[in-house]
C-alpha cells in the first residue's frame, strides 16, 4: 500500500495497528532507495529548495535595494560589487534576480493553488455523482480548455488591467480545467474501490466519502500534477510580464527584466543572461523533482 | 461510424456555443459603458445615445447575444475601434503570416521529435534514450522567449548569420523570407518538439510491447521492419492527438515569438489590441482562436477514426 493508506481510509481504519506500525519504516527505506536511484530528481529538489530559500530570504540575501537607480552605473558589465552587472537604470541585477524569485514563486504557487481550490472540488463532484451534472461540467470544461492559456490571459488582462494579481488569477483560471479533468478521472476509478464501498456500507455520507476516502487517495496524483504545473505557471508569469501584461515596472520580475534586456542585447547582454537562466533552472528543477515524486508515489511499483 | 461522427460533431457544437457565451459574457465584464468605450472620451450624451442605438445596446441581453452570434456566423465580428476596419479582415490579412510560422514550427518539431522519440523507445534506457529525454525535459523547461533572445544574441548579434527580426513576404523574396522565419520557427517549435518526443517515446514503448509485435518478431521479421512497418503506424496515433491538443499552446507561443522577432502576424496584432484597449478586436481574436482549436481537434478525431476502426467502434459504444 502507499502512504495514503495510512491516512485514515477504510483499510487503515479496519486493520489498524498491524499495517500502520510496520509501514513508515518500510516506506521510508523504499523511498530512500528510489531517491538514490534518481540523482537528477534529488538535484532538482535541492535547486527548488534553494530558490524557495532565496525567495523567502530575499531581504537578507540581496542587500542592495533592487529598485535603487544609479546614474553613474548604467549598464555596467559584471564586477565584484555587481556580480550580474547593472541594468539600463543602473540597478543591481543580482538583487533584482533575487527579488524576482519571490514574484515567480508567488505567481507559480498561488496560481496553481487557485486552480486546485476551484478545480478539485468541481472534479470530485462531477466524478462522484456522474449524470447530467457531470455532463454539464465536462462540456463547460471542454469549452474552457479551448481557450489557449495565453489568449485567455490576454482576454482577462484586457478586462481587468495588468498586474501581478491579475496575471496570477489568469494563469490559475487557465490551469483549472486540467485539475477538473484529472480529479474527475481519478474520482471515477477511486470511488469504485473496495475501501470506499466498505465505508459506504458502514453508512458514510457522500460528503464524508469524498472528503475522507476519495480525496486523500487521489491527493498524491494531484500533487504530482502540481509539481508539473508550477514550472509552466512560472514560465507563464514571465511571459505575461515580458509582454507587459503582468508585473509592472519597476518591480523586479524576471519577465520584465528580459523585456528591458531585449533592447540592449548588443551593449549589455548580461542583462538577458541571468533572469532567463533563473527561469530555466527553476522550471527544469521543478520538472525533475516532479518526475522523482511521480516515481516515489507511483503505487504500481509496490 | 456515422453515430460516432454525429456525436462528436454535436459535442463540438455545444462547446462552440459555450465558448461564444463565455466570450460574450467576458466582454460585458469590461468595466464602464460599452458605448463610451466605443465612442472614445470626447463623445457627448447625444453621441453616446446614437452609438447605443446603432449597436443595439438598448435591446435585452439575450437579443444582443443572438444578434452577435448571428453576425459572427456570417463572418461579421464588428470593427476595430482603432482602425475602423472590420475585425475579420484585420485578422484575415495577419493570419497567413502566423500560419507560415506555425507551419514551419510544426515541421521542425515533427522532424526532430518523431525520429528521436522512436529511437529512444527502440533503444530504451540507452545513452540515446537518456539524451533524448534530457533534451526533451530542457525543451519543456526553457522559456521560449528567452531562447529566442539568446538565439538573436548568438546568431544575429555575435555571428551575424541571420537577420534578427522583421518579415518579408515569401512571394517578394523567398530566401529573405526563409532567413527571417527559421529562427522564430525553431523557437516556436522547441516546446512542441519536446512534448511530441515524450509522447512518441511513450506510445512507441507501449506498442512495441504489444502481442502483435511479438508475433511479427517471432515469425522472423527483422527488427527494423517490425518498427517501421508495424509499430510506427499505431504508435503515432496518440502523437497526432497530442499535436491537435498542442494547437492552443502553439497559438500562445506564436504571440510571444512574433513579439521577439517582430513578425507582423496575428500574435503582434493581439498584443497591440490589448494595449490600445481595442475590445472588438480582442473579442474577435479570442473567439476565432478558441473556435479554431475546437475545429482542429474535431478534424483530428474524425480523421483518425477513419484510420483506426477500434476508435470508431468504441466511440459509438458511447464512452465519454
Amino acid at each position: 500500500m502507499s502512504l495514503d493508506a495510512s491516512r485514515g481510509t477504510a483499510t487503515a481504519e479496519v486493520l489498524p495497528l498491524a499495517t500502520s506500525a510496520a509501514e513508515p519504516t518500510g516506506w521510508l527505506r523504499r523511498g530512500w532507495r528510489r531517491m538514490v536511484r534518481r540523482p537528477a530528481s534529488v538535484a532538482g529538489c535541492i535547486v527548488v529548495l534553494i530558490f524557495v530559500t532565496t525567495a523567502i530570504g530575499a531581504p537578507w540575501i540581496a542587500t542592495t535595494d533592487p529598485l535603487r537607480t544609479d546614474w553613474g552605473k548604467i549598464r555596467k558589465a559584471p564586477t565584484w560589487a555587481n556580480p550580474f552587472g547593472t541594468d539600463d537604470l543602473g540597478r543591481d541585477n543580482l538583487s533584482r534576480v533575487v527579488w524576482g524569485s519571490r514574484i515567480s514563486m508567488q505567481a507559480g504557487v498561488f496560481s496553481i493553488l487557485l486552480a486546485m481550490v476551484i478545480g478539485v472540488p468541481i472534479g470530485l463532484v462531477a466524478g462522484y455523482y456522474r449524470g447530467a451534472l457531470d455532463q454539464l461540467i465536462m462540456r463547460l470544461t471542454d469549452a474552457w480548455l479551448a481557450f489557449p492559456f495565453l489568449i485567455l490571459a490576454i482576454g482577462l488582462v484586457t478586462i481587468m488591467g495588468p498586474s501581478l494579481t491579475n496575471a496570477t488569477l489568469a494563469i490559475g483560471l487557465g490551469a483549472t480545467p486540467t485539475y477538473i479533468r484529472l480529479t474527475r478521472g481519478l474520482t471515477l476509478s477511486t470511488k469504485e474501490e473496495d475501501y470506499v464501498l466498505a465505508a459506504r456500507a458502514l453508512g458514510a455520507g457522500d460528503l464524508r466519502l469524498m472528503r475522507r476516502h476519495v480525496f486523500p487517495n487521489i491527493f498524491s496524483a494531484l500533487l504530482v500534477q502540481a509539481t508539473v504545473s508550477i514550472p509552466t505557471a512560472i514560465i507563464a508569469e514571465a511571459i505575461l510580464s515580458f509582454l507587459g501584461l503582468g508585473v509592472q515596472p519597476p518591480a523586479p520580475s524576471w519577465g520584465t527584466m528580459l523585456n528591458a534586456a531585449q533592447q540592449f542585447l548588443e551593449s549589455a547582454p548580461w542583462m538577458a543572461y541571468w533572469p532567463g537562466l533563473a527561469i530555466f533552472s527553476l522550471a527544469l528543477s521543478f520538472n525533475l523533482a516532479g518526475d522523482g515524486l511521480r516515481d516515489l508515489l507511483d503505487p504500481k511499483d509496490y | 461510424m456515422v453515430e460516432f461522427l454525429v456525436r462528436r460533431a454535436f459535442i463540438s457544437i455545444v462547446t462552440l456555443v459555450v465558448i461564444s457565451l463565455i466570450v460574450f459574457t467576458g466582454v460585458r465584464m469590461i468595466p464602464g459603458d460599452p458605448a463610451r468605450v466605443m465612442a472614445g472620451t470626447e463623445a457627448d450624451e447625444a453621441g453616446l445615445d446614437e452609438i447605443r442605438e446603432k449597436y443595439g445596446l438598448k435591446d435585452p441581453v439575450p437579443v444582443q447575444y443572438l444578434r452577435w452570434v448571428g453576425l459572427a456566423l456570417t463572418g461579421d465580428l464588428g470593427e476595430s475601434i482603432r482602425t475602423r476596419q472590420s475585425v475579420a479582415w484585420t485578422v484575415a490579412i495577419k493570419l497567413p503570416i502566423t500560419m507560415e510560422l506555425a507551419g514551419f514550427a510544426i515541421l521542425i518539431a515533427i522532424a526532430v521529435a518523431i525520429p528521436a522519440g522512436v529511437l529512444a523507445a527502440v533503444r530504451r534506457n540507452s545513452v540515446w534514450d537518456l539524451l533524448a529525454s534530457g533534451i526533451s525535459l530542457c525543451g519543456v523547461s526553457v522559456p521560449n522567449f528567452w531562447l529566442g533572445i539568446m538565439l538573436i544574441l548568438l546568431i544575429s548579434v555575435r555571428l551575424g548569420w541571420l537577420p534578427a527580426s522583421g518579415f518579408v513576404p515569401f512571394w517578394e523574396d523567398p530566401l529573405g523570407n526563409l532567413q527571417r522565419m527559421i529562427m522564430p520557427a525553431f523557437v516556436l517549435g522547441t516546446a512542441l518538439a519536446a512534448v511530441l518526443m515524450r509522447q512518441t517515446r511513450n506510445s512507441m514503448i507501449e506498442v512495441l510491447s504489444a502481442d502483435y509485435i511479438r508475433t511479427a518478431r517471432a515469425k522472423g521479421l527483422a527488427g527494423r521492419a517490425v518498427v517501421f512497418r508495424h509499430a510506427i503506424r499505431n504508435g503515432l496515433i496518440p502523437v497526432v492527438t497530442v499535436l491537435g491538443l498542442q494547437m492552443g499552446a502553439l497559438m500562445g507561443g506564436a504571440v510571444v515569438t512574433e513579439q521577439i522577432f517582430v513578425v507582423p502576424g496575428f500574435g503582434r496584432l493581439v498584443v497591440e489590441a490589448v494595449f490600445t484597449r481595442d475590445y472588438p478586436l480582442v473579442q474577435g481574436v479570442v473567439l476565432i482562436t478558441a473556435s479554431a482549436y475546437v475545429l482542429v481537434n474535431l478534424a483530428v478525431d474524425v480523421s483518425y477514426s477513419f484510420l483506426n476502426p477500434r476508435i470508431r467502434i468504441r466511440g459509438a459504444a458511447g464512452e465519454s
